[in-house]
């Protein structure tokens, strides 16, 4: 394992921003994982010093096959997670709508460029990100719809959906879609949490991680086959909505299996206590989104539903 | 008339409502045209406050004037503003970046989807910026180099000082301009200002120019000024400067001034031990349109830009 700083944002009333990059193996930049851009992203960055622990130990033991180098790098804003900040402390702009970044541009531009130089060329990128709703997922490996996507190298991974999303104007500019763009195969991993640690979660993304490495003949490490994943497009998912706001209590967790008519969640008067609503669900099939927080607004959208698929 | 364009229940005994002001005239409408003015999309831009208040005021000081529909939209993002949050407070991405939303998406997506539908239909809607709390601009408008033959007749007139024709960007297909001006609304983003603040002598420049538009469409009849003659400028004759080392930027030019290229135009200095990080210098001759407000700077903020050429 070899450490070395990749990119350093110099800072006149705070240490500098160093990224570090931890390289295994040498040769063909075979694979690239990086974790967390965003500040609140702590399953994330778990996730990564949980790998770079596992690739350290495997390549001890000459596990990394041939000429083969992998980068992985853990953290890249920990300016904004020192602080409890999801997105560029100064300017609140995001790294991952600043891909492929201009290193003559602004700041977060320069920082996006810095790191994109740093792991161009890379056969397959992998990006441990979190979606713009808060809420819980399905673990799921998710590409974008560029042109150059292979939802067939995405099942490799092991995971139990992989998830199709159509770019919009606007996720042009994430790492992903611009990695895909500059002929590496992208694939961005979500797991069960983003701002806490979930325990089960983050093993099984390592798990599919190294599953997927090993498959493309980078690394040899004997481990459960995985699932055979459910490849989804995102626009066919249910999207349930609540119609009043208030307090929000979930009785279902994503992942389960729920039926048409089921009582997934209630609404409750925030001054009087009384249920407004209870959230009944209109199908059958497999929560894959649920939203967490204990308010919700009219119009939220609290459940994603893959219909008609069973456990 | 006050109406609520779209409302929607937050969690505890309140309502996210984006409200306009529709002024119609007392008599018969004479021009059939409406125009719309929309501001407060980024809720810590405050300079189209005061323009609302003022066309607001205006009208209904001289009610007879008036022979068109003038819709005024101060605050898509009325949370926002409220919170001096630049974003839709709770919600991770730009509202100027979710246009022309959905129906059935995210709850701000929604909002943004009701106001294009709102907005459809009109004959001219301007959308009114104040940068953001770091720089400060000129009165401009900014037109997509894809709409500028058609957006062009109407900037020219709105008695700015600048029109930058910029080049297109698969980022900028999701604002609000670029949804109107696809479903056939017209539609010119002003910059003026800074953010957090309001600079009366801009808000009564583009409120002026506002009413010259409104009189060249037909909406007004009364006593308008003529409009000064913008500088029109393409995207490949500005000159951006950027910070090359962290401190505090300190200016030594004025905004909206000429300078000549290697001209000094501040410092970025180190308050902990007394040296100067960077002299900060023009890049090309010509007139310095942005300039950084906010002192505190890091590497790569933006510092200045200047329009190339000379100008009186």
């Amino acid at each position: 394992m070899r450490r070395e700083c990749i990119y350093t944002l110099k800072k006149q009333y705070r240490d500098d921003l160093n990224i570090y990059g931890y390289r295994f193996g040498h040769g063909d930049k075979a694979a690239c994982i990086v974790g967390s851009i965003r500040g609140n992203e702590v399953q994330q960055l778990y996730i990564c010093s949980q790998l770079v622990k596992s690739l350290k130990r495997l390549e001890e033991k000459g596990a990394i096959v041939g000429d083969n180098e992998i980068l992985v790098i853990p953290s890249v804003n920990h300016s904004s997670m020192n602080i409890s900040k999801r997105f560029w402390a100064t300017d609140n702009t995001d790294i991952n709508r600043m891909f492929p970044g201009y290193n003559a541009g602004e700041t977060t531009q320069r920082i996006a460029a810095g790191l994109f130089e740093a792991i161009q060329g890379y056969q397959y990128g992998i990006q441990f990100p979190s979606f713009y709703l808060p809420g819980d997922f399905v673990p799921h490996v998710r590409m974008m719809e560029t042109g150059f996507q292979n939802p067939g190298l995405a099942d490799r991974f092991g995971m139990p959906y992989v998830v199709i999303r159509k770019p919009k104007p606007i996720d042009t500019t994430t790492l992903n879609y611009n990695w895909q763009i500059w002929n590496t195969n992208a694939f961005s991993l979500y797991t069960s949490a983003t701002d806490r640690i979930d325990e089960d979660s983050a093993r099984q993304a390592v798990a599919s991680v190294l599953r997927f490495l090993t498959r493309m003949g980078i690394l040899r490490y004997t481990s459960h086959s995985g699932y055979l994943a459910s490849v989804i497009r995102e626009e066919e998912l249910f999207n349930m909505r609540t119609e009043v706001s208030g307090i929000y209590q979930r009785y279902v967790s994503p992942g389960e299996e729920i039926h048409r008519g089921q009582i997934l969640a209630s609404v409750i008067d925030p001054l009087e206590g009384e249920a407004l609503a209870r959230i009944l669900s209109p199908v059958d099939g497999i929560l894959f989104f649920a939203h967490s927080a204990p308010l919700v607004m009219e119009g939220t959208i609290i459940f994603k539903i893959i219909e008609r698929l069973h456990e | 008339m006050i109406k609520e364009v779209v409302s929607v229940g937050l969690a505890v005994d309140e309502r996210l409502r984006v409200k306009k002001n529709v002024l119609e005239p007392e008599g018969p409408d004479g021009s059939g045209k409406r125009i719309c003015i929309v501001t407060g999309t980024h809720g810590d831009e405050l300079e189209g406050q005061y323009v609302c208040y003022e066309l607001n005021r205006i009208i209904q000081e001289h009610k007879e004037c008036l022979k068109g529909r003038v819709e005024i939209y101060p605050a898509l993002n009325p949370l926002g503003v409220d919170s001096i949050s630049r974003g839709i407070p709770m919600f991770d991405l730009d509202m100027n970046r979710i246009f022309p939303g959905d129906e059935n998406g995210a709850v701000a997506e929604h909002v943004a989807s009701r106001i294009v539908d709102d907005i459809a239909g009109a004959d001219l809607c301007i959308d009114i910026h104040a940068s953001n709390i770091f720089l400060r601009e000129i009165p401009q408008a900014r037109v997509n180099v894809n709409t500028a033959q058609k957006l062009l007749p109407f900037a020219r007139r709105l008695n700015l000082d600048f029109v930058w024709i910029h080049a297109a960007a698969t980022v900028l297909e999701s604002t609000l301009a670029h949804s109107l001006n696809s479903i056939g609304v017209p539609t010119v983003v002003v910059e003026m200002g800074v953010g957090m603040r309001i600079t009366e002598e801009f808000c009564h420049q583009l409120t002026k120019g506002i009413f010259c538009v409104m009189k060249d469409m037909g909406i007004w009849n009364g006593d308008v000024t003529e409009p000064k003659t913008p500088i029109i400028s393409q995207d490949g004759e500005v000159g951006f400067v950027n910070a090359e080392a962290p401190g505090i930027f300190v200016p030594c030019v004025e905004h909206w001034k000429n300078v000549q290229q290697g001209q000094l135009i501040g410092r970025i200095l180190n308050s902990l031990d007394g040296r100067v990080e960077q002299e900060v210098r023009a890049p090309i001759h010509g007139m310095l349109f942005t300039l950084r407000e906010y002192p505190v700077v890091s590497c790569g903020s933006l510092i200045a830009r200047v329009l190339g050429g000379d100008f009186e």
